[in-house]
C-alpha cells in the first residue's frame, strides 16, 4: 500500500464532503473527451479515446473461425483488456489481474447484451463464422478506465472494416465494407466517497470512493451494471444513477 | 448471466418448475459441516450444491499483502469441472470465476470488521459442487453464514439472491435454463440491516423501471434468504448448546438421487 495514497485519500475525501473535487468539476461533469477513431491502420478497427489525463486504445482484429457449439449460427466476440505496466505504477507485468478481468468482461458484457456488434451477420457457412477480437489497451491511467475503454471500444467497432474473405480465405489489407453496428453503447462510471455520488471519478478520487458503480445504456436500456468496490449503493441511490447514466450516456454517445 | 430469450419460460403464469415470478427454489443452508476450516457451510439451492469455507483471522501469506491496519478479506469462488449437466468443465480459475471472487471478496470486506484483525488474513473459499443458475448469490449466501460460523464479527449476515427478466416478466432466483435462456439477470446482494446493496450486476436488456422492480422483489426475496441463514446458525449454536462442546461436524444434509451414493463421508 502506497502510504502516499492514504494522505491524499483524507485530503480528497475532506474536500468532497465540502462539495468541490480535486479539479474542480462539478459532481456529475464529465473531464474533456476527444476519441481518435482508426488510430491504428492496421486494425480492422481502431480508437483512442482521451478522457482527461486518462488514455485508452483499442484495436479490433477479426478471423474467420469456428462458432461457439451453442450459437453455431452466430459470429464471436472475444473482449481482451491489458493494463499496460506503462499506465500506472501499481499495474504489474504477468497474468492478467482482477482488475483487467474485470475491466474486459463489463465491456464485453455491455457490448454483448446491447448487440452492439450484429453477431448473426457474422454467419458465413457451417461451421464458419467471423471472429471479432476487441483489445483494450491501457495506456495511461488517471482513473476510469471503465468509461474511456467501452467509449474506444465502441468507436472501435463503429470502425471496424470486414476483410474481405475469398476461397476459404481472409485477404488482409482488402475489405468488404463496414461491420455491422446494432445499438450504440456507452458505459458510465459514478463513484461514492462519503455521501456523494461523483461521475467520472479521476485517479485520486478512485483512491477515496467506497463504492464504484458502471452502468451501460443504450438510449432506451440499461444492458449491463457492474459494482465495485466493498462500499453500498441505497435502492434510491442506484435508481437515481441509472437515470444519470441515461443522460450522461446520450453526451457520451453524441461524441461517436 | 445473459441468454437468448428463444425459449418459453413462463406458462400460464408459472415457470418451468411450476414456481410463480416470486418464489423461490427450496434451500436449506448447514453450518458448521467441514472439520479443519474455522467456519463452514453448506447450501443446497434448487440443485445447487456448494460449499464454503472460512479460514481465519491467519497470518498473511504472501506477506506483501498485509494490511497493517485491517486484515485482508480473499475470496475464491471456483466450480468443480463436474458442476453442470454439460460436458466437463475446465479445473482451476478461469475469467468468469475470478470475476467473480472479486465482486464477493468486496462484499464482504463491507461488514467483516477487519479492523480488529490487523496484518492478518481471512480466506473464504467456495466451492460450487453442482451448479444450477445463481451460483454466485448462493455462493455468497453459504459464504456469509460461513463467516458467522468462523465467529468473525461482522456488520451483518449478507443475503444474496438473484432477480432478472423471462419471457418478458420480471421474477426471481433463476434456475440454470431461466439464466440460459432468459433476457437478463441482476445478481443481487444486501445488508439487510442497513439496506445497503452490496453487490449488483446485470446483464441483458432492462428499462428504469423494470430494474426498481427487480429490486424490490429482490429485497423481498433476501428477507427469504436471510431467515435460512439464520435458522442454520441457530441451529449449529443450538447443537453446540446442547452437546456441551462443539460438535463434530456430521454428513451433510443428503437428498439420495436414484442410484445414488450410500455415502457415509462425502467429503
Amino acid at each position: 500500500m502506497d502510504i502516499l495514497d492514504e494522505v491524499k485519500k483524507d485530503f480528497v475525501r475532506d474536500l468532497i464532503a465540502k462539495g468541490k473535487r480535486p479539479d474542480k468539476r462539478a459532481f456529475d461533469q464529465y473531464r474533456n473527451i476527444t476519441i481518435e477513431k482508426g488510430a491504428i491502420p492496421s486494425a480492422e478497427g481502431s480508437a483512442k479515446v482521451h478522457l482527461g489525463q486518462t488514455q485508452v486504445l483499442v484495436g479490433i482484429k477479426m478471423d474467420v473461425g469456428t462458432p461457439f457449439a451453442d450459437r453455431p449460427e452466430e459470429g464471436v466476440l472475444s473482449t481482451n483488456a491489458e493494463l499496460l505496466p506503462m499506465a500506472s505504477p501499481t499495474f504489474e507485468p504477468g497474468p492478467p489481474s482482477p482488475a483487467s478481468i474485470e475491466l474486459a468482461r463489463v465491456v464485453d458484457r455491455g457490448i454483448r447484451s446491447s448487440n452492439a456488434v450484429d453477431l448473426p451477420s457474422l454467419f458465413i457457412e457451417a461451421e464458419k463464422v467471423w471472429m471479432v477480437f476487441v483489445d483494450i489497451y491501457v495506456l495511461d491511467h488517471d482513473g476510469n478506465m471503465f468509461d474511456a475503454a467501452a467509449l474506444a471500444a465502441m468507436a472501435a467497432i463503429e470502425n471496424c472494416r470486414m476483410p474481405k474473405y475469398r476461397d476459404g480465405k481472409v485477404i488482409r489489407g482488402e475489405y468488404a465494407g463496414p461491420l455491422k453496428v446494432g445499438n450504440r453503447c456507452v458505459t458510465t462510471t459514478f463513484a461514492k466517497v462519503g455521501q456523494a455520488l461523483l461521475a467520472d471519478p479521476c485517479l485520486d478520487e478512485e483512491t477515496a470512493m467506497d463504492a464504484r458503480i458502471t452502468i451501460a445504456t443504450t438510449p432506451d436500456y440499461v444492458c449491463a451494471v457492474q459494482k465495485g468496490c466493498a462500499g453500498g449503493f441505497t435502492k434510491d441511490e442506484l435508481l437515481s444513477l441509472v437515470d444519470a447514466s441515461f443522460a450522461k450516456g446520450n453526451e457520451l454517445r453524441a461524441l461517436l | 448471466m445473459g441468454g437468448t430469450g428463444k425459449m418459453k419460460l413462463i406458462v400460464n403464469g408459472k415457470r418451468l418448475d411450476g414456481r410463480g415470478l416470486a418464489d423461490l427454489r427450496p434451500m436449506t443452508i448447514k453450518a458448521g459441516v467441514l472439520n479443519k476450516a474455522d467456519g463452514s457451510a453448506y447450501i443446497e439451492w434448487g440443485n445447487n450444491k456448494i460449499l464454503a469455507a472460512v479460514y481465519g483471522p491467519k497470518e498473511c501469506i504472501p506477506r506483501h499483502d498485509i494490511n497493517p491496519y485491517k486484515a485482508v478479506v480473499r475470496c475464491r469462488y471456483s466450480m468443480s469441472p463436474f458442476a453442470s449437466f454439460e460436458e466437463h468443465g475446465r479445473t482451476g480459475p478461469n475469467r468468469r470465476s475470478r470475476e467473480i471472487s472479486k465482486v464477493i471478496q468486496e462484499v464482504f470486506e463491507n461488514v467483516v470488521l477487519a479492523e480488529h484483525f490487523p496484518k492478518t488474513a481471512i480466506d473464504i473459499f467456495i466451492e460450487v459442487l453442482q451448479a444450477d443458475g445463481g451460483t454466485r448469490v448462493a455462493g455468497l449466501t453459504a459464504a456469509a453464514v460461513a463467516l458467522a460460523d468462523a465467529g468473525i464479527p461482522m456488520k451483518d449476515v449478507v443475503a444474496g439472491i438473484a432477480a432478472g427478466k423471462i419471457d418478458g416478466q420480471i421474477a426471481l432466483d433463476f434456475g440454470k435454463y431461466e439464466d440460459n435462456f432468459g433476457q437478463s439477470d441482476m445478481p443481487f446482494a444486501v445488508s439487510l440491516r442497513t439496506g445497503e446493496v452490496l453487490l449488483f450486476q446485470m446483464d441483458g436488456m432492462l428499462t428504469k423501471d423494470e430494474i426498481a422492480k427487480a429490486i424490490d422483489l429482490a429485497f423481498e426475496g433476501a428477507k427469504t434468504v436471510s431467515d435460512l441463514q439464520v435458522k442454520a446458525l441457530k441451529a449449529r449454536y443450538t447443537e453446540k448448546e446442547e452437546k456441551g462442546v462443539a460438535p463434530a461436524p456430521e454428513a451433510l444434509p443428503q437428498e439420495q438421487p436414484a442410484g445414488g451414493q450410500q455415502g457415509e463421508q462425502p467429503y
